[in-house]
Order: structure tokens, then sequence, then C-alpha cells
């Protein structure tokens, strides 16, 4: 299983024949050797079009050989920075080939391109139609705040109801409650989320302007100044110093490295840690603009949000050169190795690619919210229903009576108080009728229970709370508690379907380490490694000492024969592999130093992690990479520095899959070293030779590769003089050829490598988190799919599958791997053919409910350049009616935005709630895309994290996260919402009833304050307590049992049935509650209020200990607050009835006196709930589900035989931690 | 609990930890009681209930049958005939002689003490118009006397405010009964009929009427000027608004037990304006019980809910025997009953 990364690989170019290529090899190896290819004017252009023709990216990085200074070489070559420059550099490691491409491949015209003057910035913007370098994530201003942030909270529909309710209330002749107890509600409401708002905009406009007045040193007038980030301008030159930050996208004119390199670390920008290769023009490389002005024009696109895109020119002393993404370098950015750079502004501000990118996360709504959002359109239909009937009614009767309305004592329409016999409050039949229409909707209001939008917010916070704080998703290698960023979707964890997965940093530790080699043959992957003393890592330079970062486990035996005499033969062969180690690769060294003085730390960087843990094994072993420039490697062997020439590389290609290095060595040989994956090494090594040998590495290998190490060979030969003069010309021919030079430097690579003697092979770990294969089988026994996005090579993302036990060896890969829209469609096609025929059933469509009939599983395998032909476009369906029938889908080498575009697909297509699991900034559109989104606080910085709905510090959290906590949160929710719902429908009900009987005019027997306070104070805490601390299971079962996840992923806690058998109830409990007193009073002596104390206790009562009856658990502070609901509802009705200018003063205490009171509560409770518990009782019985099942398992003890032996246990323990 | 925050040696980055603090509370662990609704529990349940019920039910039906009640309906028949077709005519008018005599049957022995009700049919004193056409503030004390602007159209009278204002108060009920038994006078005890915290709290021992019924249309009945309305226990009476449009208010009290078959003559001034709305008068004299007047209503609703529980209890006792489901029986779980759905 190959590992390189495409690699930036300077190779030897030689250009122009005119003086015959100087052949260093032989006569001086230890002296660098320069290349000087002329300069061909006019070439660039030709070679632009060349490059954007060739679709295949990863061979076009060839580049730069990089010129050295050294004076010692007779002759003096120079390398074209103008010619090889011109070519596209990729330096994203991840895929990021097509639309890097779609962008190059677009000539700019006039009309896209933006004219940058360098150093010109007054011209640049004389036209105003840049951005500033300022930049703005904060919302409001102190003068927009108030109508913006209203305008925003209005957004919410239920809102807008209430606004109008209380204007409405408003108007005398709809006065039904005092004017500010309608307010009030709705008022604390927006006032608490306005609070809420201005604290977290504060805290924005506060990092806005940390960020916006940081100094840069900027040019102004040919002299270096400080200047605030927001003042820089585009077309500025700005010089950037090591570790800065850079405060805008500005391409490179030139660096402290006299070839202009630069190194630039991009983690805040796309969570890669390593270092990348960024290049100054040659054109501008001597330009010191202290000195001479450097003036002129870039012409390069509009600003675009393709971080991995960039397409220019620059035209510089009449000459036309033309500029690629690695010459630019982008906000956000860190300058690393590197003393300084100089770079003129070309986007500034919010046009930066990273702010671009930066389009905060769009808000996002729990599915539960949705479903609750349909229900509030049917209650606000009853709502009209009842509206309806009342004012019908009321038409009926003012009709009916129109003839008596002028004097009859309780309506008396004539005002007699004047002279003038008037009407008093009438303003026609049709008004009336309107009239009472909307005094209806005010006075039943409460049938859309805004009180719910609290309380869901409370719940919310509650449940944050729990998470927060449990000790098992706290992160101790992290230090990491779990966050909750987003606060309203709690309970969509309890319903995901699908888990997208990034790999890097998610599944893995992002850590490589070498494990095991295998060298001429011999295994040494002896199980005693240890981590080495530190003697060995010594190497002396100038006095101190000089230590490789990272330690890695070495084997004793191999140790020993690394450092044996070199006489023996082992010894030469194990020398050769480690020296391929060493320095086949592109690995930076770093010395950093460290707090003792006598210590420095050598850091290794680099783009592929593989390459890293190499090097540091090989540094482990005895051969420490010191120095590394584009013509020669330094290596430390045994504390002997060797100097070795790299005479030319061969980069990686997704082709090969392998990667070359020509070296000159000390003793005066060349030697070609190759390292590359098994499956393309084997086609080039010499089976002739050591056949032995070569079987018995194939052998380590697949060893290796079962244990889910990542596997690399190593190859080599030594190069005759004809042969390697033969290959130099070769290549000078294949790189200066202006068609398909592509094609022709990998035929030369391919002559190069090959038949090579084989050295060995290496094994790598890619660790795993912990617990990540118990947590995603876990995942898949719940039934959730698990879908792995990396930016990973197909082989690698494989290996890890494997190891994850994502995918096992049970499972058929269908591999789709294309280049082209039609072979796509092809492989889709008969992907799905196959698939039909794997699952047993071509006719039936295979979904999870016929599982039946699947007989092998499958596991789709797709990389990022088939998706570019398959998303958004008719393909789409295929690939997700494949997908669906894959158990696994694993995606390899995708980019940021195809991983969203992945997201979209299922998430676009089917119900089914996403979750996005990531920990690097390329994850952020999938995780902003998902439905839930969850960044890993990893290593790769904070941008995952800042994006995320809700952050952790290990993927195995996602177990306790999803079916302890989502499953939680979204029975509470559900059971809440329904309740609510219940529970309002029930007081409106009552107050509907009353109003048949008062002539239609919606008179409440029970007070305007109890009305107010009936959502508020009578029973808004047991809900939210119950929504807060209920629990249906116990940790433990639900752990043990993923299974019981399923509850959350059918809906079985909020559905149209449970609200529609919640709404009878509502009917049949307001009917008891109403017509008992009714009909026990009727024709007695009693007063509205005492019955409207009747009702009140009644409905809050029942209401009440219907919860009771649902809640699982007793804890002290659910009983507290159900009970203590009731008793403040009698204590505020007592309070109510003491206020002498009440009309209902003292009813309450005259009420309790009397026997029949007693009973109608009673009669009222009992009657009431009983249909309630009836049905409860025998759908627990006989239609019980899955959960109440365990409950009663984990109330009588049987919880062990749940699984009945049809189930695998995947019990997740706390693991010990390190 | 993981162990991997105790052993961990140094002190110092314990400190630093952010690892949450341990409690049963911040776990959601805390000691709860777990009820399952258990067969037995479910059968105890509705055992009790029925047999709870039952008796109660029976107890208000027994204590509904001793009430006795005797229920007069005169606005009809208190019409002379002569006046039948213009019955507006006849009681708005204050010439006309509204002297009824009604004669009542004592079914039972009726036990002192004898509430005399009058109860009004189709009378909404429910309305909303109606209901909120008073002044609360005005009846309990002198200073708010000009706080009338809720009495409309019964607020003032040639700019003088109306004591007490509003609908309420303008339509107070003034039919007057007078008993006899044999001949002999049966004193009507019309103290106390209201409550106490009412003449004590809400009307004012300062506030007298005014102005009241000065008006061009009258309501109903006129108040004694000379008296506070703490002690027009009428008005008091009247101005607790009832319920329902079917509606009885306390009229007095008989303090003689009433023996069967005794015949009781009512003098009855009809005064009162139902016909203008088609609401009924009637006169009811009625004893009480612990369950207040006569209602069977309670009874019979307790009855059937007990009778209903029985019948759930064999219900459900059948249904144990008949399909048995043990309690967190593995075997009726989902995955149990279709492993296969769980494969993906």
């Amino acid at each position: 299983m190959a590992s390189q990364r495409p690699l930036l690989i300077p190779s030897p170019r030689i250009q122009g024949t005119e003086d015959l290529p100087y052949t260093p090899v032989f006569t001086d190896l230890l002296k660098p050797i320069s290349i000087n290819p002329k300069p061909s004017s006019g070439m660039d252009s030709s070679i632009q079009i060349e490059n954007s023709s060739v679709p295949d990216s990863s061979s076009r990085r060839s580049v730069s050989s990089i010129q050295s200074k050294a004076s010692g070489g007779s002759s003096v070559r120079e390398v074209s920075f103008a010619e090889l420059g011109s070519k596209p550099v990729r330096y994203g490691s991840r895929g990021a080939d097509s639309e890097g491409f779609s962008m190059s491949q677009k000539e700019i015209t006039d009309v896209d391109a933006r004219l940058v003057y360098i150093n010109d910035p007054e011209k640049t913007n004389e036209r105003f139609e840049f951005a500033k370098n300022s930049i703005k994530t904060a919302k409001y201003t102190i003068l927009t705040f108030l109508p913006r942030n209203l305008f925003e909270q209005f957004h919410r529909v239920a809102y807008i109801y209430f606004l109008v309710i209380a204007v409405l209330n408003q108007l005398p002749q709809l006065a039904v409650f005092g004017r500010g107890a309608s307010i009030l509600p709705l008022a604390f409401v927006l006032l608490v989320t306005a609070v809420k708002d201005v604290y977290e905009d504060w805290r924005r406009h506060n990092s806005d302007r940390i960020e916006n007045n940081r100094l840069a040193s900027v040019i102004v007038n040919g002299q270096f100044q400080q200047k605030k980030w927001k003042d820089i301008q585009v077309g500025e030159i700005i010089k950037v110093s090591a570790n800065d930050t850079l405060p805008c996208d500005m391409v490179l004119l030139s660096t402290s490295d006299p070839t202009g390199v630069a190194y630039v670390q991009t983690i805040n920008l796309d969570g890669e840690s390593n270092l990348k290769t960024r290049y100054a023009k040659q054109e501008t490389i001597s330009k010191l603009p202290e000195e001479g002005k450097i003036s002129g024009l870039i012409k390069c696109e509009k600003p675009n949000r393709n971080i991995y895109g960039f397409h220019a020119y620059m035209e510089i002393d009449g000459k036309r050169v033309s500029l690629g993404p690695s010459n630019i370098i982008l906000r956000g950015c860190e300058l690393k190795n590197t003393a300084w750079a100089l770079g003129v502004a070309v986007y500034a501000g919010r046009e930066t690619k990273a702010m671009l990118n930066n389009s905060g996360a769009p808000s996002k709504r729990s599915r539960l919210e949705t479903y609750m959002n349909r229900e509030i359109i049917l209650l606000s239909l009853f709502l009209v229903g009842l509206c309806m009937v009342v004012s019908v009614c009321a038409a009926i009767w003012l009709r009916h009576n129109r003839d008596e309305l002028d004097i009859i004592p309780f309506y008396r329409r004539k005002d007699f108080s004047e002279d003038e016999v008037g009407n008093y409050n009438y303003y026609g039949w049709g008004l009336e009728i309107f009239f009472t229409f909307l005094m209806s909707v005010i006075v039943f209001q409460i049938m859309i229970p805004i009180s719910l939008y609290i309380s869901m917010e409370l719940v919310r916070v509650g449940q944050a709370y729990f998470m927060i704080r449990d000790t098992r998703m706290y992160d101790e290698a992290s230090n990491s508690r779990f966050q909750c960023r987003a606060l309203n979707i709690n309970e969509d964890l309890g319903q995901i379907k699908y888990v997208f997965s990034d790999k890097t940093g998610t599944l893995t530790e992002n850590k490589m380490e070498f494990q095991c080699a295998s060298i001429w043959g011999i295994d040494y992957s002896g199980r005693d490694t240890r981590i080495q003393d530190e003697q060995v890592e010594y190497s002396i330079q100038d006095g101190k000492v000089l230590r490789p970062k990272m330690k890695v486990k070495v084997d004793p035996e191999l140790l020993r024969l690394s450092k044996s005499g070199k006489d023996r033969i082992e010894r030469k062969h194990v020398h050769d592999f480690f020296l391929a180690l060493a320095t086949c690769n592109t690995i930076v060294p770093l010395i950093t130093e460290t707090s003792d003085p006598h210590v420095r730390l050598l850091d290794y960087q680099g783009e592929s992690p593989d390459e890293q843990a190499l090097v540091y094994a090989a540094a482990a072993y005895g051969f420490m990479l010191i120095e590394r420039t584009s013509g020669h490697i330094v290596i430390d062997v045994e504390g002997e520095r060797q100097r070795f020439n790299v005479l030319g590389m061969h980069e990686f290609d997704s082709d090969r899959k392998r990667m070359s290095v020509i070296l000159g060595c000390p003793d005066k040989t060349v030697k070609i070293f190759v390292k590359g994956a098994d499956s393309s090494m084997f086609s080039v090594i010499d089976r002739s030779l050591n056949l032995n040998i070569v079987q018995e590495t194939e052998g380590h290998i697949h060893s290796y590769s079962s244990i889910g190490l990542r596997t690399l060979v190593v190859g080599m030969r030594e190069l005759s003089v004809p042969e390697f003069e033969q290959w130099q010309s070769n290549y000078e021919t294949a790189s200066n050829a202006l068609i398909g030079r592509v094609a022709l430097l990998r035929k030369v690579a391919n002559s190069i490598e090959s038949n090579l003697s084989i050295l060995g092979a290496s094994g790598i770990e890619d660790k795993l988190q912990h617990g990540v294969p118990e947590a995603i089988e876990s995942l898949r026994t719940a039934g959730i799919k698990v879908w792995v996005l990396t930016g990973d090579k197909q082989q690698t993302a494989i290996s890890i599958g494997y190891s994850s036990k994502l995918l096992t060896s049970k499972m058929t890969q269908i591999i789709i791997n294309n280049n082209s829209k039609e072979s796509c469609r092809k492989s889709l096609e008969d992907a799905l053919i196959m698939s039909k025929k794997l699952t047993g059933s071509g006719a039936t469509n295979i979904t999870e409910g016929s599982a039946g009939a699947v007989i092998s599983l499958l596991a789709l395998i797709i990389d990022g350049t088939s998706l570019v032909y398959i998303l958004d476009s008719e393909l789409e369906e295929q690939l997700f009616e494949l997908a669906n029938k894959c158990t696994v889908v694993l995606c390899c080498r995708v980019a940021p935005l195809q991983k969203a575009g992945i997201v979209a697909l299922i998430k676009n297509r089917t119900d089914d709630m996403t979750l996005a699991i990531g920990d690097g900034a390329n994850d952020v559109s999938m995780i902003q895309m998902a439905d839930v989104g969850i960044g890993i606080s990893g290593q790769e910085g904070r941008q995952a994290v800042m994006a995320s709905d809700f952050s952790m510090g290990q993927f195995r959290f996602l177990v306790p996260l999803l079916f302890v906590h989502g499953h939680w949160n979204y029975q509470r929710m559900g059971y809440m919402i329904l309740y609510n719902f219940y529970r309002n429908a029930v007081f409106v009900l009552v107050l509907f009833w009353y109003a048949l009987f008062t002539a239609f005019t919606l008179t409440t027997a029970i007070t305007e304050w109890s009305s107010m306070l009936y959502s508020i104070i009578y029973t808004s805490l047991p809900t939210i307590v119950v929504g807060i601390l209920d629990k249906d299971l116990s940790r433990m079962t639900l752990m043990k049992y993923p299974q019981l996840y399923g509850a959350g992923q059918r809906q079985e806690c909020y559905n149209g049935k449970l609200f529609w058998v919640a709404m009878m109830d509502t009917l049949w409990q307001s009917v008891a509650i109403f017509f008992v007193p009714l009909l026990a009073y009727w024709g007695s002596n009693i007063d509205g209020s005492s019955m409207g104390d009747l009702w009140t206790i009644a409905v809050v009562v029942v209401v009440n200990i219907h919860l009771a009856m649902d809640v699982i658990r007793w804890t002290w502070i659910t009983h507290s607050a159900i009970w203590g609901s009731i008793i403040a509802t009698c204590i505020c009705v007592i309070a109510i009835d003491s206020v002498p200018e009440l009309p209902g003063y003292w009813a309450i205490f005259h009420l309790v006196k009397t026997g029949l009171f007693w009973l109608c509560l009673l009669g009222i409770i009992v009657g009431g709930m009983i249909p309630h518990f009836v049905v409860k009782i025998f759908v627990q019985y006989y239609r019980p589900s899955d959960v109440q099942i365990a409950r009663e398992a984990e109330k009588f003890g049987n919880l062990g035989e749940l699984g009945g032996g049809e189930i695998e246990m995947n019990p997740i323990f706390d693991p010990p931690r390190r | 609990m993981s162990s991997g925050g105790t052993n961990g040696a140094s002190q110092a980055s314990k400190k630093n930890s952010k690892k949450p603090k341990y409690s049963r509370f911040t776990q959601q662990d805390l000691p709860a009681c777990k009820p399952i609704l258990t067969p037995g529990w479910v059968i105890t349940a509705f055992l009790s209930i029925g047999l709870v019920f039952i008796p109660i039910g029976l107890a208000s039906l027994f204590a509904s049958e001793h009430v006795v009640e005797i229920v007069d309906r005169y606005d009809e028949d208190c019409i002379p005939s002569n006046s039948a077709s213009e019955r507006l005519t006849y009681i708005q008018s204050t010439e006309t002689n509204k002297t009824c005599i009604r004669n009542l049957i004592v079914p039972k022995k009726m036990k002192q003490p004898i509430y005399v009700y009058y109860q009004l049919d189709n009378f909404y004193q429910n309305h909303r118009r109606y209901v909120k056409s008073r002044s609360d503030l005005q009846l309990r004390s002198k200073e708010y006397e000009r706080d009338t602007k809720t009495c409309e159209p019964e607020r003032a009278h040639e700019n003088e405010p109306i004591v007490p204002c509003g609908l309420v108060a303008w339509s107070l009920f003034n039919d007057t009964y007078g008993f006899s038994l044999n001949n002999k006078i049966l004193q009507v005890n019309k103290k106390d009929i209201a409550w106490k915290s009412d003449k004590e709290h809400k009307f004012g021992s300062e506030v007298y009427p005014k102005n009241f019924q000065k008006g061009p249309l009258i309501g109903g009945g006129k108040l004694n000027e000379s008296q506070p309305l703490s002690e027009q226990e009428d008005l008091i009476v009247w101005m607790r608004t009832a319920a329902l449009p079917t509606f009885r208010k306390l009229y007095g009290k008989i303090e003689d037990d009433l023996e069967a078959n005794e015949k009781i003559t009512v003098v009855i001034q009809n005064n009162y304006n139902t016909y203008s709305f088609g609401g009924n008068k009637n006169l009811v004299l009625s004893t009480t019980s612990w369950i207040g007047g006569k209602n069977d209503f309670l009874g019979k609703a307790y009855i059937a809910v007990g009778g209903f529980c029985l019948f759930i209890v064999i219900g459900f006792i059948l249904m144990y025997v008949i399909k048995p489901r043990p309690l967190g029986d593995p075997a009726f779980l989902s995955w149990n009953q279709n492993p296969d759905g769980h494969l993906n």
C-alpha cells in the first residue's frame, strides 16, 4: 500500500544545447550541479496552453530545479524561473486538481481581470473597486442593532404571530387581556434573545478589532512602514517575516531565499499542518523595492473562493510572466522557515480567499423543530377552526336576537346616557363577527405555544450542560471537554442515519509511526521494539546536540545491524535501505532551538506524514537528514556528515505510484532510489536478480498490510555512466518538449525506474484513535451508515478502512476510479448491475427494510476525480442509488467542496439525518453542510471546531454522544413538544367549551391572570425539568445495545400519529375537565369565578398528572417540579382570589368548603386520565417498543439476555488512558 | 467512570484539567424511582378506582335523592291573560299590578333551612359585555366613585357617576316573593345570603347608591339610597355573576321545616323583565345536602367510571391470561424478531 503523496520535486533540467551539458557525475560529484537553461522568451504562454490541455495534473508538478549559488561548479547554469514557474504547481495534497485546473484552463479576459499595479496602490485603487483589508465578521453596529436584530428574530413565524396577537390586543374593541400582560411574554423572549445576540456580537467585534489592528510592514514611498492590517491596500508591497501571519492574499515577489522559495503553513486555511512551498518569480527575485522601484502589472482573476487555484499574469520589464497557485500566499497562512518574504497584495479583506471561504455557518434548525412547525401549522388550522366556530355561532346568535339587542339587560346595544341615543360598543353585524373572530384568536392564542419556544431553548441549554459535563466525553489527551456550539440541534443527535467522517485526524491520530521494515528479505518486526535510548539519536554539530523531534520505536536487532561494520553484506543493504528512506522524499528538515541551549530539535516538515515517519525512522537508525536543498542532501550517518548531490528526481504521480531520486553519492557512484506502492514497484523490480528475496519481501508486505500498516517498497539501482547520460539527455528533451511533456517525462521516469534490485519494504502505522473500530462497529450496529471521506489516497483509505473495521474481508469492493464522465457512467452502471446481482435481487430495490435479501455486503470506493464528473451531473442519481446499496462508502482524494457535495447528495435525496465529523479546515464545508456538524478539536487547528455545531476530543465520543445523549435528547424533546401541544390545547379547548355557553362572546371564567400564568408558572417547570432530566433508559443499556438508537431513526418519539393521538387525548381531557363541573353545577348558584377556579385547578392538575404518568424516572427534582407546580398553582389562585378588586374575590375559599368541588376534581382527574392510561398500558403491553422492553429488562434484571445470541456485543469500555 | 483522572500523577496538571467534576447530578445519575406498569399494578389501580368510585357515586346519588326541591316557573303564568300578547308593555309599565299568586305543594318533608332561589334561564350573566360592565373599585370605596370607565353604558347620569355603575348592577333582579303557609306568613330570612367576604371587603360600607336607575331605561331593581352597598345583600348576590346562562341566586332562607303535601302560597311581585330576551324565571325552594343541591350527574358519573374500571380490570385479566407477554422479554425486540433488518 503505497503512501506517498504527490511531491514537489526539483528536477534537473537542461535546456539548450549550446554548450555540452556538464556531467558532473563522474568528475566532481561533491560539487552541486547547476543547470543552465536559457530562458526562452515567449514560451510561457505556449506552455500555459499545453498545461491547460492536459487534464492529468499530478505529474505537472515537476518543477523548478533550484539553482545554487555555490560557485564551485565550473559551469554555472541558471534555472529559468520564468519558464518553470509557469507550470502550475499543485500544492494541496488533497486532490484539488480538478478545481485548480478548471480555473487555470480559462484565459483571463479583460472583463474578468483585476489589474494590480505593483507598488502603486493609488493607481490600482483609483476606481475604488477593490475591498480594503479590514474585515468585519460582526453583524451589528449600535445603530443597526435594534432594527436588524428584531428583523432577524421575527424571521421566526411564531414571533410574528405573537406580535400580531399583542398588537390586536391593543385595539380597544378587542382588548381581551390587559395591555401589558399581552405583550409581556413576547417582550421577554425577544429581550433574552437580544441579550444573547449582543454578547455574541460584542465578541465578534472584539476579535475583528484585534485582527484589523495587527501590524504589517508595508512599503510606502520606498520605505518600510508599520501599517495596520485594515489599512493595507491592494497593490501595496508587504514584507512578512518568519512566523508572521499573512494579512492578505499576495503574490510573492522575493524571499530571503536566493532562489525565491518561501515555506508557508496553511493550517488556518485548509487545516494541513505541514509546510508548503511557494515561489517568487525569477523576474522579481532580485528586485528589492527599497532600492529600485518595482513596477509592473498583475492581471489576475476576480476574487474567488478556490484556495487551490490562482491564475494570473504579471507584466514586468516588458515581459509577460504567468502566475499560478504556487506564486500566491494566502491570508491566514503563516510564513515558516523563511526569514522574510515580499509580496504584493492582490486580494484584501473580504475578498481574500480565506474570508470568502469563511462565509459563516448557515444556521441550522433541528429536524424535530421542522416537523414541529408542520404540526404548528395544523394547530393554527385548529385555531382558525375554533375561531370560525365561535364567530359563526356568534353571528347566528346576534341574528337570532337582533330585535332584542337594544335593551336586553346583558347586552343592551343602546346607550341612553347621552341625550342622543347611540349605539354602545356596536359596530354593525359584519364587524361584530369579525371582532369576535379576532377576539377569539386572542383568547385562544396559546393554542400556538409560545412558551414552547422558550422551554425548548431552556431544555437545550440544560441538555447541553449535561453533555458538556459528561466525564465520559472528556478527552484527557487534549484536555478538552465536549462543547456545544450550536444550541438548537441537540435532538438531531438522536436521529442520525449517516455519518460522514474525515479520516486523517478523525479516525486516525494523524501521527504516522514507523513500525517495521523488511530489508533484503529479512523481517525486522521484532516484538521487543522499544523507544530507543537517547544517545543513539545524538548528532553533534558545533558543540550542540541535534535530536530528532520524534522518537521512534526501533528494532534492536536492526539497530545493531545498522551500526555494525560496513563490510558485512547485510550492513550494506541496511545502509542502502535507510539511505533511500532518508533521501527519497521531499522532507525539509527544520532545526529548532529548545530550552536546553545544547540541544536542538530536528523537525522534519513535509507534505506527507508517511515520509516524515520514514525520515524519523531513518534518523533513529542513524541516518539523520540534516539539510536538504534542491541541489544536495546532507545526511548524518553515524555522526559522519555525508553529502549527496541530487542529480534528478521523478516525482510521485498517480500512474506510476512511485517516486525516485537520482543521487550522486560521496563514493562517486550514481544511484537511483525508488520507493512506491508495492503494486507499482514489483513491476519494475528485476526478479531475476534476487527472486527469493523479492518473494520474501512480498510475503512480509502482505503480512504488514494485513495488520493495517501502510507499506512502501524501496528499490535501488546503480547507474552506469552511459545510462546516466542517456537519461540526462532524454530528460532534457522531455522537459523541453512543448507538447505532451507530461507523458514524455513519465516515459523518461519509467525508463530509468526499471530493473531495480529490491531493498526492502517499510510498514507505517497511521495510528487509529482509541476506540475507533469499536465505535464504528457500534455505529453500524445502530443502523448508521458510516461514510469515510478522505483526501488520502485510495490504498491508504482502504487500509484504514480495514483497520477501523469499516471494511471487512467479507465485503465486495466496488471501486470507481475514472477520468471522464463517460467512463464514470459506465462504471456506475456496471456497479449497479453488479450490486443487484450480489444483493441477490435484480428487481427489488434493496433498502434497509428489505434487507433480508442482502447476501453480500458491498463497499463502494470512489475517488475525487470520478466525483468531479459525477457530482452536479445526472450521474448523481445513480451514485446515490449505488451508495444506498452499499454498506460502506469510502471516498478518497476528495476536495473540501466535494465533501460537502457528497453530504448534499444524501441530504437532498433522503429525509435521513446526516452528521459530518472532521478535524481540519478541509472538513468545514462538509460540517456546515451536514445536518449535524461535529469538529474534533485535534491537531489541525480550530477551523473545524469553529464551524461545527458540537466539538469533542475523540472520534469514539460519537458513540456516547449519539447513543446516550442523542437518544435522550431526542426522546425528551419529542415528548416535550407533544406534551406542550397537548397542554396548551387542553387549556384552549376548556376556554372554547366555555365560550359556547356565554353566547359566544369569549368570556373566560378562568381569570386573565391565570390564562397568562398558565404556560409560564402553572405548567412550564415540570415539562422543562422532565425535558432535561428524564431518562427512558440508562446509559449502560443504551451503550450496550446500539440498536436502541433506532428509536430516533424511526422517529418513534415524535410523529404524526403520536400527534393525533395526543390531540384525541386532548379532546377527551378537555371535555372531562369542562363538562364534569358544568353538569355537576348545572342550575346551581355557582358564580363564574368559582367555576373558573375549579377549571383552573382541574386543568393544571390533570395536565401535570398526565406528565407525571409519562415520567419514566422520578428523581426528587421531578417530584418537586410536578407537585410543586400544582402547589404553586393553588397559591397563585389563592393570591388572585385575595384581591378584593377582582370579581372573583374569595371564591376559592368558598369553593373548597364544598364537597362537590372535591368530588368534581377527583372525577375529572380519574375520568380524564383513564383513556390515556388504558391506551398506554395496552400499547406498552402488546405493542412494546424496543425501548419499552429494554426498560422492563433493566428493571427486572434480565438485561443480559437481551441480545438473544443474535447480536455481536460491542461493549465500549472506557479505555485506559495513557 | 474512568480511572484516568485519578491516577494522573501530577497535581498541577490536575488543576488545569478541564475534566468535568463528577457528581451524580451532572452525570444524570441521580437516584430515581422507575415505576413500570406491571399487570399487578395495573389491575390493583383499576380495581381500587372502581372500588372507591362506586361507593362514592352511590353516596352522592343517595344524597342527591334526599334533597327536596320545588321548582316553579312563573314568568309565563304571571302575565295576566289579557296582556299575554303585550308582555313587554305589561312588564315595562309602571302602572300595572304585577302581583301574582302561586301555590306550591311540598312533595316531601323539607327540613330547615330551606333555601329560596330564583332561577333565570337564558340570561347570559356571563356575557362578555355584561360581566365587564362594572367597577369593582367603585363598589369598594368612595374614593373611586368616579372610576366608572368600564361601566358603559350605565356610567353616568347627567354627568354624575352612577353608583353602583354598569350593566350588572343596573339589571338587578327585583322580583319579590312572599311566602305563607296556611295563611300564616313564612318568614324568609334575607340576612347572610351573600358571602361574608363580599360584604366585608368587596362592597364598601361607606359607599351609598347614587343616581341609580335614574336613566330613561330602567333595568331592574332600585336600591335604598340610605343603605351602604355592603348591606344591600340582594345586590351583592346579584353582582356575583353566574357562570352559566341558567343560574340560581339565593333569595333567602326559610328557617322552618315544611311537611309533605303542605301547600305554600307565594305572592310574587313579577317586576323583572325576562320577556325581552325570552328568558325564564323560576322560583326554587330547596333543601341542601353535603353535595349541594339536587344533581344526579356526579353520582351517575362516578358509578359509570367505577363500573368502567371494573370492566377494564376484567378485560386486562383476560388479556394477560390469553396473550401474556413476559416483561422485558428480549424475544419481542425488533432486532430479534427481524435480525436481518439491522444488517445495514
